[in-house]
């Protein structure tokens, strides 16, 4: 299997201050890939890196192609769907205005919305409604579907659990199993809660201080003793 | 001590440079140079308001108007000395400005800028309702009119006075709260600072300064006062003059008056657009292209030359 | 499978709160009532409605530019008369009137593109005051360049609608005001049209509340914004033509008209394209009316009591009618 996304020494920076210190990982097409880290480990920066927000250097491919110059706006119509930290909902529009721009890239809004539907049934009472009222797990939730109406080859997810009860979090989780086993949508998720990223991703990158420290199968990861350690608490 | 010996030396050299010049500049110019020096107060005075509690006013011409009527009416109808108009006027417009600035309190950023936008546009208008005592659109006149070079002096010996009590204020605890306010209301208060008093005191003093200088204005412009020379057009003038001038440091200042107060003048000098109508749109691209270019003003220029020349050891901060 | 508790909430279409919207209806009630009983107070009312309708343009394409890019563009009014100056210049070329309309606006429409493109995206992230000043720099440079081309002097151009004048019951209405009205009405409801239902519009909204969220989406956020500048520029011409016929064309047509705009923009809520209609057409009526039936309101009191209404009423709203409430973050 070829590697749907790679990245060679990406380096990236806010300012003076030097975030990814060459980062090196690929990801293959539909797989489920978790990124792990402490806060500042620079999780978040490499999602950035690859969708293009923020500035970076060194070698990044997408499906073969160089991601060079692009800017977020490039890595969408590429198919790379970025659902950022705080989720990019617009939260002053409807939920079905938010889905119609998730399908900006692309023509049929009505067909792809039939589609998230499926794994989205409550979204259908839900379309007049503004954003920004709906609960926590809901707007995750619209930033999923937002993020699948663009029937992305890439999804980038920054912490979908953040602020979410358990069960919510396992509902997630299990959609995004369901949208890669289904839809063969390749997944990079950048996760704080170890547990669930390492049962529900089949490989596994620890970021320490803006470089890749492990990487592997989940199953051998979680039985590594310093990820054990650190990120399991046993 | 090195670093404070070149700005000293500099000052000194520019206030004797001003004390002289006149003897041996042109009556005409005299005259330009005391607009100059009406300038230079009413932009300093701008600059305390905006660049250093962070309040945009778009309305200074109001309160140039109420110091110049003010002059102009004590002058005309009591014989006032002209100089004596001069306290008067600066305490009148404080007073104005502590009434402007309680209820703009309530407002923030572009709403305020707008709201004063409004007093800019609706002063000046009043003179024209109670013409029979203002001279309505035809204006008025002060007693008497002084010559330029007494205009020179006065002008300048204020914009001294002024430069000098806005640095005294400026340097002390009053300056650290205005300064605490406009990088963080939030936080200024949070850490004891009266948002209400100080606010208030920098539309207050704000004011003053820019009523003095509309005293100065009415005299300078032979000692006319009329409701078509304090338009919106003034107020602006002032804002362009401030950031020029550089926000929030008080070094550009001179510069940001030279070019509110000669750039008019100097556009008719240039080539075939000059003529006529053609000066509007030398100065309308040089405002432009000078705040592509120096968005920190003079002041920003000035202070990024001098961090050339004494820049402190660098430290690397990717090795660690 | 998860349950979601069903809540039913209801959308928030506007910033408006039921007490403005209660004012409005009822001020509504009482220019009806009033029409009805005196033809007088009815002949200010759409007099003041078609002079509202124009000040309403204008602040429309403020409040447009204002919610794209957060500058407040002073040189609105000049680029307006500015683009009033082309249509001339084309009817000069021996265009008809409708014709030159309409390319006007086209041409318009480059115009505030090229801007935002030259002179505003540059300096995009600057500070408020560095904003203000390039446009009233662009303000002071149009003016320049309009005077310089075409002179001080007044200027005429055939009259869009004619001179008739329309009775109905007692009561003149100049087709001047009701094409004037008509014009602007269709403008403000195309545009609506646009941004409530087209797949650009919904960019071009996204673009200017979320410009992170929207790139991510795919919209390219730059584009965007100079589309808007470009409406922006084209409601301005339309403001600027359907004012000529009544100040006639001078440099200065548009000066008076972008404090009104202002006044109208800041009323309704800067950030409320509705907002800027209400308080543009707002604005209009009361000042006709106050004027009509108060002896003391003289022309000359016009703006500022434009604009004290203006404060009194920031004083109670300070974001204006329709203007959300500022949530500071800490």
């Amino acid at each position: 299997m070829t590697a749907l996304l790679e990245l060679r020494d990406v380096t990236a920076r806010y300012g003076p201050v030097q975030a990814l210190h060459g980062v090196t990982l690929a990801v293959d097409e539909g797989q489920i890939a978790a990124v792990l880290g402490a806060n500042g480990a620079g999780k978040t920066t490499t999602l950035r890196a690859v969708s293009g927000t923020v500035r970076r250097e060194g070698e990044l491919r997408f499906a073969g192609k160089r991601l060079d110059r692009s800017g977020p706006d490039a890595a969408a119509r590429l198919g790379i769907a970025h659902v950022p930290e705080g989720r990019g909902t617009f939260a002053e529009l409807t939920v079905w205005e938010n889905l119609r721009l998730g399908a900006y890239t692309r023509r049929g809004a009505k067909e792809d919305f039939s589609r998230v539907q499926a794994y989205f049934p409550w979204l259908e009472e839900r379309r007049t409604q503004q954003a920004g009222t709906l609960s926590g797990g809901e707007q995750q939730m619209l930033a999923l579907a937002r993020a699948f109406m663009q029937r992305p080859r890439l999804l980038l997810l920054d912490e979908p659990s953040l602020g979410l009860a358990p069960l919510l979090v396992t509902e997630i989780f299990r959609i995004i199993k369901e949208l890669n086993e289904n839809e063969g949508v390749t997944v990079l998720v950048v996760e704080q809660n170890a547990h669930i990223a390492l049962q529900a991703a089949q490989h596994t990158f620890v970021l320490e201080v803006g470089r890749v420290a492990l990487s592997g199968p989940s199953a051998d990861l979680q039985q590594h003793e310093s990820v054990r350690r650190s990120y399991l608490g046993y | 001590m090195r670093r404070r010996l070149v700005p000293l030396v500099l000052i000194a050299a520019l206030a004797v440079l001003l004390a002289l010049a006149p003897l041996g500049l042109s009556d005409y110019h005299r005259g330009l140079w005391a607009h100059v020096g009406v300038y230079f107060i009413a932009i300093l005075g701008l600059n305390i308001l905006v660049g250093y509690t962070g309040q945009i006013s778009i309305g200074h011409g109001a309160f140039m108007a109420i110091g110049g009527y003010t002059t102009a009416l004590m002058s005309h109808y009591h014989h006032l000395n002209l100089i004596a108009t001069l306290p008067l006027s600066f305490a009148i417009t404080f007073a104005c400005g502590l009434l402007v600035g309680i209820p703009a309190l309530r407002f923030r950023g572009v709403y305020l800028a707008l709201a004063t936008f409004a007093l800019a546009v609706s002063v000046p208008e009043l003179p024209l309702k109670w013409s029979k005592w203002t001279g309505g659109s035809g204006g008025m006149q002060t007693a008497t009119t002084p010559s330029n070079l007494w205009l020179y002096a006065v002008s300048w010996t204020c914009a001294a006075l002024a430069f000098a009590a806005a640095w005294l204020l400026l340097r002390g605890r009053t300056g650290r709260a205005f300064r605490s306010i406009r990088d963080s209301e939030l936080a200024a208060a949070s850490s004891g600072v009266s948002l209400p008093i100080y606010k208030t005191l920098a539309f207050g003093v704000s004011a003053a300064f820019a009523g003095v200088a509309g005293s100065l204005f009415v005299l300078v412009t032979n000692g006319f006062a009329q409701p078509n020379e304090f338009t919106v057009l003034l107020s602006l003038q002032l804002l362009i003059g401030a950031a020029v001038a550089g926000l929030g440091s008080l070094w550009g200042t001179l510069a940001g008056a030279v070019f509110v107060g000669l750039l008019p003048e100097l556009s008719t000098a240039v080539p075939f657009v000059g003529q006529g109508h053609g000066q509007d749109v030398v100065f309308g691209l040089i405002v432009i292209v000078v705040m592509l270019l120096l968005p920190n003003g003079v002041a920003g220029l000035l202070f990024a030359i001098d961090s050339r020349f004494n820049a402190p050891i660098k430290s690397d901060p990717a090795a660690s | 499978m998860v349950a979601f508790a069903v809540k039913r909430k209801t959308k928030v279409s506007t910033g408006g709160s039921l007490p403005v919207l209660l004012g409005l209806v009822a001020a509504a009630v009482f220019l009806a009532v009033g029409s009805l009983v005196s033809n007088i107070f009815a002949q200010q009312t759409v007099a003041g409605l078609a002079q509202g309708a124009i000040f309403a343009s204008l602040a429309l394409a403020l409040v447009l530019i204002y919610r794209a890019t957060e500058v407040i563009n002073f040189a609105q009014g000049e680029m307006a008369m500015a683009t009033t100056y082309i249509a001339y210049q084309l009817t000069l070329w021996h265009v008809t009137y409708w014709l030159a309309f309409f390319l006007t606006l086209v041409i318009a429409f480059f115009l505030g593109v090229v801007v935002y493109g030259v002179v505003i995206r540059p300096v995009q992230h600057r500070s408020v005051i560095a904003l203000v000043i390039i446009t009233v720099g662009l303000f002071i440079l149009i003016d320049g360049l309009v005077t310089w081309k075409w002179g001080a002097d007044l200027k005429f151009m055939p009259a869009p609608f004619g001179n008739q004048v329309y009775h109905a019951g007692g009561v003149s209405f100049s087709r001047q005001d009701l094409g004037v009205l008509l014009v602007s009405i269709l403008s403000v409801i195309l545009l609506w049209v646009l941004f409530q239902f087209t797949r650009l519009g919904l960019a071009m909204r996204a673009a200017a509340l979320r410009p992170a969220a929207a790139a991510l989406v795919g919209v390219r956020v730059d584009w965007m914004l100079a589309i808007g500048w470009g409406l922006a520029a084209v409601l301005g011409a339309v403001a600027g033509l359907m004012t000529e016929p009544s100040q006639f064309l001078q440099p200065t047509m548009m000066q008076s008209i972008l404090l009104y705009a202002f006044a109208a923009a800041v009323l309704g809520g800067l950030e409320s394209p509705a907002g800027s209609v209400v308080g543009g057409l707002a604005i209009g009526v009361f000042l006709n009316l106050i004027g009509q039936y108060w002896g003391f309101a003289t022309a000359e009191l016009r703006l500022p009591i434009a604009f004290v209404v203006l404060l009194v009423v920031l004083l109670f709203k300070p974001t204006g009618l329709f203007g959300r409430k500022q949530v500071r973050r800490v």
